[in-house]
């Protein structure tokens, strides 16, 4: 298990790297660059800014450049917040997407395990056909959508929660980014866990089980549970990434001053060392993710062997 | 059995095909016994005719079109619904209801033409590297498990941003090319899984010993018996890629003003929910009610097409 861990992490690097080459190709390739807005600077001093960030030098040095930096998890200042260097940023930023990231995942994990393991148990009862309606619903309602409705009802109607602030972890703040954003993997997971579990439940050692006369509750929590919930497992990885770059709309709906936020303004402004910062964050955020759960995944099937 | 319920070589079947229900027609059956799904179609159907047709409509019947401005500028403004405009108007006057076909046009066509570039991608390369197999295959798959972990949004995000905005025209195959390039994974996993499990059976062996080209035998004999999985599949992707879509209009990277998509319009919308809430909540509910059928259809098609998997 540990030199699977550690061969992952290893693997993770060049991964990353694939992902900021790109990245860093598809801003040099783009027309237009930082300097070219709406105000223009004179040719002298754009020049000297040229040459202070180093973008007087061949592709080829400038690219060395940038991976050693990547590689060193230093990617500079931001062109765009003067004086702020890329690192602050993400570290003032990420707390924010990542409480809401997480608060969204444990509450689409305990709704949608819960809610599936009754449909499957109360299998063509009222129940199960309620919560797989619903859970359609949940797939198929935009968090656009959702959120601006949650927002005139809770907000604007009710006056209960606030429409678009951030006070942090645990405030009556996250109440609707985390709802708006766990809805839809809630919905995922309810399935999942339906489909799953029911055909465990159809399987021979179930039967076993029950002709021992174990109790109903211990042949689906105990014998059924686990292999039912396998497929919502390998969900969570892809759940995870989602969550992560899913809260770039719910940052947007709710001004929540997150990573998303500002990567679609650095995207907006041109601000390369900005972008290539919060991508090469993002995507060594996904891969330790990723890694994370196919770990939680040998725990549960004892299968599955590294 | 299998040259005449595979053969299409062109080769004179040996036995007359027998008339009777193939295996497509109990499919057909089996759909159409889903009222669910039924009802998707039956929506997708009317919401796809008043896309296509509805703006024609509209304009001969009041005159207005989805960019039209009334140049008296009492009237720019939003209007609630009423007779004339059904579904009210935006901050510019333009009628909504003709703004929000017009966005089912875009929205539709994103998520049909997108699937099939991902439906291309995806089947040549999950059916090469399926036949291929061996040390081809293992690359080949790597490099697609290597694809599955990058976050691709933060790709597209970058690329619509940097290169998109030179014109409408441009940002939608823009929008087209990126939707497509980043959706094929999962199908070129089903094909090559499919490819795997046929390309061993007795027709296929059959067809190599007449001398069939390879090339064919992947294009006419094994793309074609992985279609079932590939339609539900299809099905499926397409209101994701409708969502992926407006996230992106919403973001304001996708399809820009004064053409529409439905993210576009709620972008538009949520700025003056307050005041005006007709302009989110008809593009939205007109949105999520074309997805909740498109995933009815797809899961419908997928319990008829694959009747073991069926959760019932």
């Amino acid at each position: 298990m540990l030199r699977f861990v550690i061969r992952r992490l290893v693997s993770t690097v060049p991964m990353v790297l694939v992902v900021v080459s790109l990245t860093w190709g598809l801003i040099r390739l783009a027309p237009g660059s930082f300097y070219t807005g709406e105000k223009r600077l004179p040719p002298a001093i754009e020049a000297n800014l040229r040459v202070k960030y180093g973008l007087d030098k061949p592709w080829y040095v400038q690219y060395g450049k940038m991976i050693v930096n990547t590689a060193r998890l230093d990617f500079g200042t931001s062109l765009k917040y003067e004086g702020q260097s890329v690192n602050a940023i993400l570290w003032r930023a990420f707390p924010v997407s990542a409480m809401v990231g997480l608060l969204a995942y444990a509450l689409s994990l305990l709704v949608g395990i819960t809610s599936g393991l009754y449909a499957a148990v109360r299998h063509n009862s009222k129940w199960d056909y309620t919560s797989m309606t619903l859970s359609m619903l949940g797939i198929s309602v935009p968090t656009f959508v959702l959120g601006p409705i949650l927002v005139l009802i809770f907000s604007l109607t009710l006056f209960w929660l606030p429409p678009a602030r951030w006070d942090g972890f645990a405030t009556r703040s996250a109440v609707l980014p985390v709802l708006t954003l766990s809805v839809i993997y809630m919905a995922y997971i309810a399935r999942l866990t339906r489909s799953g579990m029911l055909e465990v439940l159809r399987s021979d050692y179930i039967r076993t089980a029950r002709a021992k006369g174990l109790s109903e509750t211990a042949v689906v929590l105990k014998h059924a549970f686990r292999g039912g919930i396998i497929p919502v497992v390998s969900l969570t990885g892809p759940a995870l990434a989602g969550l992560i770059t899913g809260t770039v709309v719910i940052e947007r709906i709710y001004v929540l001053p997150g990573l998303g936020t500002y990567f679609i303004n650095a995207n907006l402004n041109r601000d390369e060392p900005l972008i290539l910062g919060i991508v090469a964050f993002i995507s060594i955020t996904i891969l330790v993710c990723n890694l994370l759960v196919d770990v939680a995944y040998a725990y549960i099937d004892p299968r599955i062997r590294y | 059995m299998s040259s005449t319920k595979f053969g299409d070589t062109g080769d004179s079947p040996l036995i007359p095909p027998i008339a009777g229900s193939s295996l497509f027609h109990q499919a057909m059956r089996r759909l159409v016994r889903n009222r669910l799904a039924v009802f998707g179609m039956v929506i997708v159907g009317i919401i796809a005719v008043a896309a296509i047709v509805g703006p024609a409509i509209i304009f001969r019947a009041t005159g207005y079109t989805y960019d039209y401005i009334p140049p008296d500028s009492d009237l720019v403004r939003s209007f609630p619904p009423s007779w004339t405009h059904p579904m009210g108007t935006d901050n510019e006057g333009r009628d909504m209801l003709a703004r929000v076909l017009l966005g089912g046009r875009i929205s539709l066509m994103v998520g049909i033409i997108s699937t099939i570039v991902s439906l291309l991608i995806g089947i040549t390369y999950g059916a090469a590297a399926g036949y291929a197999g061996g040390k081809l295959d293992e690359l080949m798959m790597r490099i697609v498990d290597m694809l599955f972990a990058i976050p691709y949004m933060m790709i597209v995000i970058v690329l619509l941003a940097l290169f998109g905005g030179q014109t409408a025209l441009g940002q939608l195959i823009l929008l087209f090319a990126a939707l497509g390039a980043v959706s094929w994974l999962t199908m070129a996993r089903i094909v090559r899984g499919q490819v795997i499990s046929l390309k061993n059976q007795e027709f296929v062996t059959a067809a190599r010993a007449t001398g069939v080209a390879q090339w064919r035998i992947v294009m006419r004999h094994l793309v074609p018996n992985t279609i079932g999985p590939v339609i539900v599949y299809a099905t499926l992707e397409v209101p994701a890629v409708m969502l992926l879509e407006a996230f992106l209009s919403f973001l304001g990277l996708g399809v820009q003003a004064p053409l529409a998509s439905w993210g576009s319009l709620a972008a538009e919308g949520i700025q003056n929910i307050a005041v005006f809430p007709w302009q989110l909540i008809f593009p939205g509910v007109t949105m999520a009610l074309t997805l909740f059928s498109l995933n009815f259809v797809g899961d419908g098609l997928r319990d008829a097409l694959d009747p073991q998997t069926r959760r019932s």
